[in-house]
């Protein structure tokens, strides 16, 4: 027995539920946000935005706003010309996709309400608001296309120079691609001696409505110009600042701080980073932007917003022969930095978990008046998701089998994998089996469907539903051939370097940018085990693009998957470094070297030299060996060979109140197989709040334009937002098969409760009242869609009534009150 | 410009504001108390909240010069009025039960809560999602929030709360 | 998020925040909580020149019983009113109705008479005031009036009010021993009423003696449901009676259309909410 195997194994960092490191600043607000910061000098900006959805702007009279108290300068999109750069469009989906120019400020012709046509530079931000009331612009208004339905008939025009709304059409089928059979010849089929179920399903418009609003301060004081923004994408923000403006991109520092919140809707090049950037090169001072909230929702992207038509075919027991995807996808005014590639991404998880033989999925993009569209938590999974989680139930109610049955029926058995899928993907791992059992009976499957028949039998006001999905979705994006493959205009790969401080602490870069997720904590126990150095002294640097010069940032579950990997490859090449010094300065054979907890151990004998030593030895460099390179740093960029597929079973159960609508969840439960865990505090986190975002999906949220294009959800009193008080505490638990495709056998988490709980909620809502004649209810499932649908049977497949387009008038400026009644509580 | 006079995490200050300054934008710009944050323009979120003389308030719906002769209590004058250390309960059972993501909505999240469990130190878990209905959090799904409170009631130890 | 530039005054008596109203007119805006107007404000949906705080006027602030009233002072925060004795003695519908009015925060901060004067017909005071026939005392230059509640609420966001008059205090008639309830429906916790019913019942045995009952958000102002307090007189308290003349509810309200539900839904909610209000307050 050598020494090394008597020593105790030291508790591992992986798995343990470590308290997060990034706490105690945010506790303690101790917190650097974007609108902190405030700099010598420093300009505010307040941004003129058009109240019409399409209009042409015949003329700017600024001279009023200039001329207003302590106003620095009115600009144009005409005044900023070229220096404004554009907002980039990074997936043309097809060859010929039709996409608008998109400048960060138009001077001819605005296309969505919201936009900016104007921005006022003052000293303070109070006058800057002022001013910008005094900027006169001359609209004169255009018909504005608003709404999927309307836009794809080509009547009015987004962008009449076009000629057309269509941006492009994608498709993907199986019988094509070599991976099934010919969708249409098993509809048929079925049409004859099967059976066929065909729905057309709505996912709503969402906001993805993170916490902080935007925030951009740009100093062009230095040699370089730095930016500050409250962003997802800090290396993509200057690859495009550089691309679109000339301005060198080694000229261009960005950082994103603390940043609060983005669930994709921070992974965006904005108009408003555009234009402080100029502004702020054209000043040669300091300035700030801070959007307010009614801002954040009328410009930041939205998300979802699709029609999809499915038709599934199945043979008469229930066993699926062919799905057909029909989706129409609105992208907004404009093709935003993903945009049309988000329902593309669903074209890969209609199919699900489920072997269908044969699959097609089609997809038409659409050009609108209204905000412009890109990735919200899940990006084309979630909608894929709903509509065969959707499908499925109603298979299983046509088939009349209970809706677990019909799955277990159809899914990929877990002696299958890895498996190819009619979409060409290749699952690496996964046990659904495993999965749905402990979700069944975390859940009580059993009891609860008994409490529905009771309730179903006695005809209670209360109605009880059982929803599920069995989902998996493809994550950790991407392998850069598939993305090239897709015509996406980047790699997937992620960077990381660490460095070994003389005093034995630890620098962990990486390029993937934390916005919430718990970067540091995580980072810092791989890293800690890797390098078998205490937690404490890994410190894990990211978001500013001078010291993480390279990476790609964090969306699509990607920073663990990704950037975790590239942590590891360079840990271990750390390692390896190292590891010639240390034979050195043992004098001893590399050979005769192990590396164990932090140590490098001559074999058999009680030498060694703790890594950290090393560090020190490297630092000093007075007794390396001959020629040798003084550094034992080491990066890495890893660039996976496959997404991986996290899954899991997901059961809700729905009490819904026939009299009035209103639903009310009963239960959640959810058993996800997400590899193996580093931190299980933050992965219970993430799932937490992806279901919530999910749920809130199901039942609260939507983003309503009216037929002019305004947006009426434009506040957080109309854009309802769930609370605690609307919530409940969920039951989660986890099966594992690791990933096979990165060293740590991890898969994403990040976005896998919204996917996952949508269809669950609306299943269990559909199910508590089908028996009365419901099969559907339009998202959000609002108490007046509910009852619609219970009251007019033959509206439910319509989901009941259009919403209302108008918003309760708490606010309404036409609705004055007398100077003495101005006032109250009502809030 | 008017004179106002108030106690800011247990100091005296004084300025000559707008009379259109709104508290937060005074403890944020004037005394640069960025840890309280703002987040809507709506009062819904809550993520403004403050302790005004005692009682849990959104700071963006307050004027500074109405605060004029009161006290505030900001996130980052929290553990000062609790003589047990560093932290204060709250902000301890929030990093405990892991109560934050982002963090942004963290500093009103916290204030509500010291104010809540300075009213009802036994809250149930129905009074606690109640008592924190005018705080929003787009992260935690209020799971985590919601065992953050109940893991400080149990502490039994909110002696600092609503100073 | 930053309201236009106004002057501010901070009178500490009703006579002074009278004669800054009078000399600043219509270019004056009075805040009291300033739960709503803030946002008003800052949302630059409304501009005023002057805004006068009545915060500092001591006398406007406290509950007292009056014989055979409670009087509650216009600038008594919601949580003082929810949390008072008198009031959850003798008018235990505003009790109920404040108990879940927006969130803790804003009960903290806003007024009693703030939320009456804003006259939001989603406001949850409207009602239950309304309801328990409650009287609005007026201070003008030239002295108080008194206005009941039937006529104070005027139109959406318009209350009887004169241009340069302030509400000083409500009188709510003591209903000791009355049954209360306050039903309200939101989708979400921080929403205002998509429908709310306040009602308030005097049970003799198992017999509706008396009830009254009011409608948040079901018209441009507070409604009293007339129809439905007459048919429940005298009838047991039972589901079948009170659902045959909570079936009335909508009768003569013209409710909104909205995110949250069209007009013809309202109508059909409010006939629910006010059976569900009215068993809950006559069962105790």
């Amino acid at each position: 027995m050598t020494a090394v195997q008597d020593a105790p194994e030291a508790q591992k960092e992986i798995g343990r539920d470590r308290r997060r490191k990034e706490d105690q600043r945010l506790i303690t607000g101790r917190t650097r946000w974007t609108d902190n910061i405030t700099l010598p000098g420093m300009l505010h900006l307040a941004m003129v935005r058009s109240p019409f959805a399409h209009a042409r702007i015949n003329g700017i009279d600024t001279a009023e706003a200039a001329a207003a108290t302590n106003v620095v300068a009115v600009l144009t999109g005409a005044d900023l010309g070229e220096t404004q750069g554009a907002c980039i469009n990074a997936w043309p989906i097809t060859p010929e996709q039709v996409t608008p120019p998109h400048l960060p400020m138009p001077s001819d012709r605005v296309a969505f309400a919201g936009e900016i046509v104007a921005v006022v530079v003052a000293r303070t931000a109070a006058e800057a608001r002022d001013a910008a009331e005094l900027v006169d612009v001359d609209y004169e208004e255009l018909p504005a296309v608003v709404g999927l339905k309307n836009a794809i008939k080509d009547e009015v025009l987004a962008h009449p120079d076009l000629g057309t709304n269509k941006s492009a059409f994608w498709r993907f089928d199986s019988e094509e691609a070599g991976t099934g059979g010919n969708v249409d010849a098993a509809i048929e089929k079925a049409r004859v001696d099967g059976v066929v179920i065909e729905r057309e399903y709505r996912q709503q418009r969402l906001i993805p409505a993170f916490m902080e609003p935007r925030s951009v301060v740009v100093d062009p004081t230095g040699e370089q110009v730095t930016i500050w923004s409250a962003t997802q994408i800090p290396h993509i923000l200057r690859f495009a600042l550089a691309a679109t403006t000339g301005v060198p991109e080694s000229k261009i520092r960005v950082i994103a701080p603390d940043v609060g919140g983005g669930f994709g809707g921070k992974l965006q090049q904005t108009p408003e980073e555009m234009i402080a950037f100029a502004v702020g090169r054209r000043l040669g001072k300091p300035v700030k932007y801070t959007e307010t909230r009614s801002e954040s929702l009328v410009s930041g992207h939205h998300g979802r917003d699709q029609w999809q038509k499915l038709t599934l075919s199945a043979e008469k027991d229930g066993t699926v022969t062919g799905f057909k995807v029909e989706l129409l996808a609105d992208l907004g005014a404009y093709v935003a930095i993903v945009g049309g590639g988000v329902p593309v991404l669903g074209a890969f998880m209609f199919n699900a978990i489920y072997k269908f033989p044969a699959y097609q999925f089609n997809c038409q993009t659409v050009l609108t008046n209204t905000t412009w569209t890109d990735a919200y938590r899940g990006a084309g999974r979630p909608e894929a998701t709903f509509g065969v989680e959707r499908m499925m139930d109603e298979l299983a109610a046509e088939v009349g089998v209970d809706p677990m049955e019909i799955r277990k029926q159809n899914w990929i058995t877990h002696e299958e994998f890895p498996f190819t899928t009619v979409a060409g993907l290749e699952y690496d791992s996964g046990n659904y089996e495993a999965a749905t059992a402990r979700a069944m009976e975390m859940f009580g499957y059993d009891e609860l469907r008994a409490e529905q028949k009771r309730r179903r039998d006695a005809g209670d006001t209360v109605q009880l539903g059982l929803g599920i999905s069995t989902f998996t979705e493809m994550c950790g994006l991407a392998p850069s051939r598939v993305l090239g493959s897709l015509d996406y205009g980047a790699g997937g790969w992620e960077h990381a370097s660490v460095r070994m401080l003389a005093t034995g602490t630890v620098e962990v870069v990486t390029g993937a940018s934390s916005h919430g997720q718990g970067h540091e904590t995580a980072f810092s126990q791989i890293v800690a085990d890797r390098l078998g150095v205490p937690f404490e002294n890994v410190e894990v640097l990211h978001g500013d693009t001078q010291i993480a010069h390279k990476g790609l940032d964090t969306y699509g579950s990607r920073s663990l998957v990704v950037g975790g990997e590239a942590l590891v490859r360079a840990a271990d090449k750390v390692i390896e470094k190292a590891r010639p010094f240390a034979a050195h300065i043992l004098e001893a054979s590399e050979d005769d070297l192990k590396f164990h907890e932090g140590r490098f151990q001559v074999v058999g004998t009680d030498q060694g030299i703790g890594l950290t030593e090393v560090a020190t030895a490297a630092f000093a460099a007075h007794n390396l060996p001959d020629g040798a390179e003084p550094s034992i740093d080491a990066e890495a960029t890893f660039d996976p060979v496959n997404f991986n597929y996290p899954h899991g079973t997901h059961l809700c159960a729905m009490e819904v109140d026939t009299e009035t609508g209103a639903v009310k969840m009963r239960k959640y439960v959810c058993c996800d197989d997400i590899g193996n865990i580093v931190n299980p505090l933050i992965v219970a986190g993430q799932m937490h709040g992806g279901l919530v975002q999910g749920i809130a999906q199901a039942l609260w949220e939507e983003a309503v334009h009216d037929d002019a294009g305004t947006l009426v959800s434009g506040s957080f009193v109309d854009y309802l937002l769930p609370t605690a008080a609307d919530t409940l505490s969920f039951e989660i638990d986890h099966t594992t098969t690791p990933a096979t495709t990165n060293s740590l056998g991890t898969k994403g988490v990040g976005e896998a409760g919204t996917i996952a709980s949508t269809p669950a909620v609306v299943n269990a809502v559909v199910d508590a009242v089908r028996h009365l004649g419901v099969t559907d209810v339009q998202m959000p499932c609002t108490p007046e869609r509910v009852w619609t649908a219970i009251n007019a049977p033959g509206r439910g497949h319509d989901g009941g009534p259009a919403t209302q387009e108008a918003a309760m008038p708490h606010f309404d400026p036409d609705a004055e009150p007398g100077p003495s009644s101005t006032e109250g509580a009502g809030a | 410009m008017t004179r106002i006079n108030l106690t800011v995490d247990g100091a005296k200050v004084a300025d000559d504001v707008e009379p259109r300054m709104l508290l937060v934008q005074y403890l944020r710009e004037k005394l640069g108390k960025t840890g309280t944050v703002i987040g809507c323009d709506t009062s819904n979120c809550g993520a403004c909240t403050v302790h005004l003389d005692g009682t849990s308030v959104k700071s963006c719906n307050v004027l500074a010069v109405q605060a004029d002769g009161s006290e505030v209590t900001t996130i980052e004058g929290l553990a000062g009025t609790y003589d047990g250390g560093d932290l204060h309960p709250v902000q301890e059972a929030f990093r405990e039960c892991h109560g934050l993501q982002c963090g942004f909505c963290t500093p009103g999240m916290i204030m509500q809560t010291t104010a809540l469990l300075a009213e009802n130190p036994d809250p149930s878990e129905e009074e606690i999602r109640l008592g924190l209905e005018g705080n929003l959090c787009r992260c935690t799904g209020y799971h985590n929030i919601v065992k953050a409170v109940q893991h400080a009631a149990a502490q039994g130890q909110t002696e600092g709360a609503g100073s | 998020m930053i309201p236009a530039q106004f002057d501010y005054l901070a009178p500490t008596t009703v006579e002074d925040a009278l004669a800054a109203l009078a000399e600043h007119g219509d270019d004056a805006k009075i805040i009291a909580g300033g739960q709503s107007l803030l946002p008003v404000l800052r949302m630059r949906l409304n501009a005023p020149e002057v805004v006068i705080d009545l915060g500092k006027i001591a006398s406007l602030r406290g509950v007292r019983d009056d014989g055979d009233a409670i009087v509650i002072g216009a600038m008594t925060p919601h949580a003082v009113v929810g949390s008072d004795p008198l009031v959850a003695e003798h008018a235990a519908l505003i009790t109920k109705a404040v108990e879940h009015l927006a969130d803790a925060q804003i009960r903290h901060r806003g007024t009693f008479g703030g939320a009456l004067a804003h006259a939001d017909p989603a406001g949850d005071l409207g009602a239950p005031t309304l309801a328990l026939g409650a009287e609005f005392v007026i201070a003008g230059l030239g002295g108080s009036r008194t206005v009941p509640a039937a006529e104070f609420f005027v139109d959406l966001f318009e209350t009887a009010i004169g241009e340069d008059e302030i509400l000083t205090e409500v009188r709510v008639p003591k209903h000791t021993g009355w049954g209360a309830h306050y039903e309200k429906f939101v989708r979400v916790a921080h929403q205002w009423p998509i429908v709310a019913v306040a009602a308030t019942v005097r049970v003799d045995g198992a017999t509706i003696a008396e009830a009254r009952i009011g409608l948040t958000n079901m018209g441009n102002t507070p409604l009293r449901a007339r129809t439905v307090e007459d048919a429940l007189a005298g009838q047991p308290a039972t589901d079948a009676a009170v659902r045959a003349a909570a079936a009335h509810a909508a009768d003569g309200a013209n409710p909104p259309s909205d995110l949250n539900g069209a007009a013809d839904y309202r109508r059909h909610l409010s006939t629910v909410l006010t059976r569900r209000a009215v068993l809950a307050a006559a069962g105790g």
